[in-house]
């Protein structure tokens, strides 16, 4: 018989999954988003990925050597790669090197070690990041590669190596400048004279129902979102609500399609970051409501803030800021939204 | 004809592990050397022996008596001598001891004299539950709770509803399933002697549907009673209590009540086969069934075992490898415990005795962060937030913990099974109501406390009062008659006084001293005084003080007589009192005054 030095207390069996498992899933689901992303703009994303990854890693093992934890066993849950990969994908492709380090730099050692590390973040760290990259250097965020094919004098997309280039212009004596263009969403923000359907044929940004390219980029990711959801990684409740939410506010303010309008629920659903926040960014756990109710509220709440800061707000794109804001929230709302424990009547509503 | 059954909140599917000890009939474990037999097997108070070392003891023979209401009588399992009435290693986790009869057996398996009762509806049923108390019997199912005790609810609660447990949730445990198959004849009598001393109108047995076998054994048993045999999907831990309940009436137990508060009782079917052999048979609980399984024993199976059998006598009967074995547990591996020492004895709530290999039950990991991903929460049948109890257990946030109704959790272990960071969730939740319990204990004891010095307090300022009154009450008394006789007439007491002062004087003169000779006569006391040994003069105004004090003692404990009686001489007394304290006061001045004058 192996002696135990301590009895082990019940329960002596348990699923056979663990955190890490559960993070190298998410990573799985980006794959679709991260390859269309690829297939339109190029090798950008791709190496922001890698650079961040390596950059996440480092900036954990850092601050675990810093706290004397064990590095090994905190980097193999891969929770900074979830957050390198969140981030990578939300910031411009070409993006120079140095925005990289200070984003995940942000989101991996203040916004998720200095609170304690793993599980203990208040905020989503990918967020926090991208939100202070947004707001210290908003000419490089909102400079968004242009898609292929999207007008006709664009040169054709950088290859691995020039997109490579383009990220550390120091590695190369030939700068290479990846071609920009603005986002549909600045163009919604920019336009207050035409009918939405004048400037749909006549901006190049617009696609079929979303924004060109970004239609598919959104596709991509809520097939990614779908596989997580199949495999139980988290529920449908947040990001059912978030989506709808954004579908409800926009088909409030459609105003039928006038000058005015903020533009229509499926072009709102398929723009932007909506697909990837609903499904990536919503659903982290640390930093959202903990009861399936809660949830509800948590997702309503992030869809209704993206809608009104991308119609009112400054900035193009609203997800970021909307998760922040209802990270706040987050334990107001599990504070009202205890469920119903079995044999009380009157459970606190 | 199928019975509407309710959906319950979470639970999880682990493999259930269970056909391996199904595949023979139950087997008897026979007679071991030697058995021991805990005083505390059930809830409640432990028996106390009635039997000495060297006794003989017959099979069935009471040997420990009930100590309470919540306690339960322990029987001989079979003849023999008893061996020793000492502490021994019981079925307990932390590996403790506790006291034991150990009776060596003889083989010869003589039972008492017993017989049943002929016809139990034509019983008193106080006494058929005395019978029920009398043979020990308590909830076989795992908790032990001295079945009488169930039957006897207060007078104010009617039980309409009867539940027969025979769930049996917990993965490789197989005693009730076996037991049902096989002697379902025996569950349905057992229940229909329960149903009759509980006055309950329905009687349901609710069935796992991964029984077929008992469920059809069950049905054919009930055919022409009143029974229900109802079956529904399996699910860990529709066994619960209080979740067995809500699948079959849809009710829900009220939080920190019981059962009989919304008409229900519940019993296992292996208590319910315990109670037919008592009122039938008149067999005390001496026995029960106990599953033997996990990969470290080659053939699993169910046993009929006497209680006090070593788990060990079972194992090696069952093709123990104890060298694969990763840990012994009692009970399933939901909620079993873990054994210290394969050397414990069979008590009457062990219903599994799991031997499974590294493989099987793998050392827990390390555990890590909680990312809050609310799969407990999902998994819980008490629909409680586990997560959030984590957090606050780690704090300690005991208010907030029951807030969060930490007293609900069933400790069922499903958060943990599901818990993708390992953390033992579970021991958390048992380690901060161990907190809470004892919190709960030292705050009442500090709150009687407190009672006790407020009443003390309070019972002292109102003596405080009454003395206080009283006092005021006697001073008004005595000055009014002295008020009254001045007020009368002011000018008679003046000229009264005016003779007084007159006649001594008079006095004086009359006794001849002249006040020249006075004071020579007083100058040459002084002189004759300050000339006297300084020894006697402080042995003089020694005396003095002493005397002074005395007088003063006596007085003061005079007045407190007094005073205590009410008396008219209070005021006088005080008044001397006042004179008696100054004359000491200048006697002790006078002595102080002399020290100075010889030291200094």
């Amino acid at each position: 018989m192996v002696q135990q030095s301590s009895p082990i207390t019940s329960p002596h069996l348990s699923v056979k999954q663990d955190t890490g498992a559960v993070m190298r899933l998410v990573l799985l689901a980006t794959l679709p988003g991260v390859a269309t992303l690829t297939w339109f703009f190029g090798w950008g994303t791709v190496i922001n990925i890698v650079w961040a990854s390596l950059v996440a890693l480092g900036a954990e093992a850092l601050v675990l050597k810093l706290r004397k934890r064990p590095i090994g066993f905190y980097l193999r849950d891969c929770s900074a790669l979830v957050t390198a990969f969140l981030l990578a994908i939300s910031i411009p492709p070409y993006a120079p090197w140095w925005l990289v380090i200070v984003g995940v730099g942000v989101s991996i050692i203040i916004a998720k070690q200095l609170y304690g590390g793993m599980g203990f973040n208040p905020f989503n760290p990918a967020m926090v990041g991208y939100v202070v990259l947004l707001i210290s250097f908003p000419v490089e965020m909102t400079s968004w590669a242009a898609p292929a094919d999207s007008v006709a004098d664009q040169p054709a997309l950088l290859g691995p190596l020039q997109a490579l280039y383009a990220n550390f212009p120091w590695l190369s004596s030939q700068p290479v400048d990846a071609f920009t263009m603005a986002t549909p969403l600045d163009v919604f923000k920019q336009n207050n004279t035409q009918m939405i359907s004048e400037f749909w044929g006549s901006e190049p940004q617009f696609g079929s129902f979303g924004g060109y390219a970004w239609e598919w980029v959104n596709l991509a990711f809520l097939l990614g979102g779908l596989f997580l959801l199949y495999k139980r990684v988290f529920t449908w409740h947040a990001p059912l609500t978030m989506l709808l939410a954004l579908a409800f506010m926009a088909a409030l303010f459609y105003d039928g399609g006038s000058a005015a309008s903020k533009g229509s629920p499926l072009f709102h659903l398929f723009t932007g970051a909506a697909m990837f926040g609903a499904f990536f960014i919503v659903t982290d756990p640390v930093s959202s409501a903990v009861s399936n109710r809660g949830r509800l509220i948590y997702g309503a709440g992030i869809g209704v803030l993206i809608f009104l800061i991308r119609s009112y707000g400054n900035y193009p794109d609203a997800v970021a800021f909307a998760v922040l804001l209802m990270n706040f929230a987050a334990p107001l709302i599990d504070y009202y939204t205890q469920p119903r424990t079995y044999g009380h009547g009157n459970a606190r509503k | 004809m199928t019975r509407r059954v309710f959906a319950i909140h979470g639970g999880v599917h682990p493999p259930e592990n269970k056909s391996q000890s199904l595949t023979t009939p139950i087997v008897s474990a026979g007679i071991p050397e030697l058995l021991v037999l805990p005083m505390a097997q059930t809830v409640g108070a432990p028996a106390k022996a009635n039997v000495q070392v060297g006794d003989r003891v017959l099979k069935g023979q009471m040997i420990a008596e009930a100590s309470g209401f919540i306690s339960a009588p322990i029987h001989a399992p079979s003849s023999g001598i008893i061996a020793a009435l000492d502490d021994q290693l019981v079925a307990h986790s932390s590996g403790i001891t506790a006291p034991c009869i150990t009776i060596k057996t003889d083989g010869k398996d003589e039972w008492i004299k017993h017989e049943g009762v002929a016809d139990f509806r034509s019983c008193d049923k106080q006494a058929l539950i005395q019978l029920i108390r009398d043979a020990g019997i308590a909830g076989l199912g795992g908790a032990g709770f001295p079945t009488a005790v169930k039957l006897s609810p207060s007078a104010d609660k009617r039980i309409t509803t009867l539940i027969i447990n025979g769930t049996e949730c917990e993965p490789y445990i197989t005693s009730d399933h076996s037991i049902m198959r096989e002697r379902a004849a025996d569950i349905v009598r057992g229940s229909e002697i329960l149903a009759y001393l509980l006055q309950s109108e329905q009687i349901l047995i609710g069935v796992e549907d991964n029984k077929p076998d008992a469920i059809a054994a069950l049905r054919t048993a009930a055919e022409g009673t009143s029974i229900e045999v109802v079956e529904f999907h399996t699910k860990y831990p529709s066994g619960g209590e209080k979740q067995l309940i809500e699948i079959l009436t849809g009710k829900q137990v009220p939080s920190g009540g019981l059962p009989a508060d919304i008409g229900i009782v519940c019993q296992n079917v292996g208590t319910a086969y315990a109670v037919t052999r008592a009122i039938d048979h008149g067999e005390p609980l001496i026995s029960r069934i106990t599953t033997v399984t996990g990969k470290a024993v080659a053939q699993p199976r169910n046993m009929e075992v006497l209680l006090g059998t070593s788990m060990r006598f079972l194992l090696e009967q069952c093709g123990w490898q104890p060298a694969e074995m990763s840990r012994l547990v009692m009970g399933g591996p939901m909620m079993g415990f873990t054994m210290p020492s394969a050397d414990v004895p069979v008590v009457k709530t062990t219903n599994c005795i799991l031997a499974p290999t590294e493989q099987e039950f793998p050392t827990p990991q390390f555990a890590q962060a909680c990312i809050r991903c609310g799969l407990c929460a999902e998994a819980c049948p008490a629909s409680l937030l586990p997560q959030q109890l984590y957090w606050f257990a780690r704090a300690k946030e005991y208010e907030k913990l029951e807030d969060h109704h930490l007293a609900d959790c069933i400790e069922c272990g499903a958060c943990s099974y599901v818990c993708p960071s390992n953390i033992p969730l579970v021991q958390y939740y048992r380690a901060s109501k161990a907190e809470i319990r004892q919190r709960d204990l030292e705050h009442i004891k500090s709150e009687q406390a407190r009672e006790r010095f407020e009443a003390r307090e309070a019972r002292l300022e109102k003596l405080e009062q009454e003395k206080l009154a009283k006092r005021k009450a006697r001073k008004e008394a005595a000055k009014k008659p002295a008020t009254a006789s001045s007020a009368q007439d002011p000018k008679q007491a003046e000229i009264q006084a005016a003779v007084a002062r007159a006649k001594a004087k008079k006095a004086d003169t009359a006794n001849g001293e002249d006040p020249v000779q006075a004071a020579i006569a007083r100058a040459q006391a002084k002189r004759a005084q300050a000339n006297a040994e300084p020894e006697d003069k402080l042995a003089t105004l020694q005396k003095a003080l002493a005397t002074a004090d005395k007088r003063l003692g006596n007085t003061r404990e005079k007045l407190e007589q007094a005073k205590s009686e009410g008396s008219d001489k209070v005021t006088l007394l005080e008044g001397s009192l006042g004179k008696l304290e100054a004359k000491r006061q200048q006697a002790q001045q006078a002595l102080e005054d002399y020290q100075q004058k010889e030291h200094g």
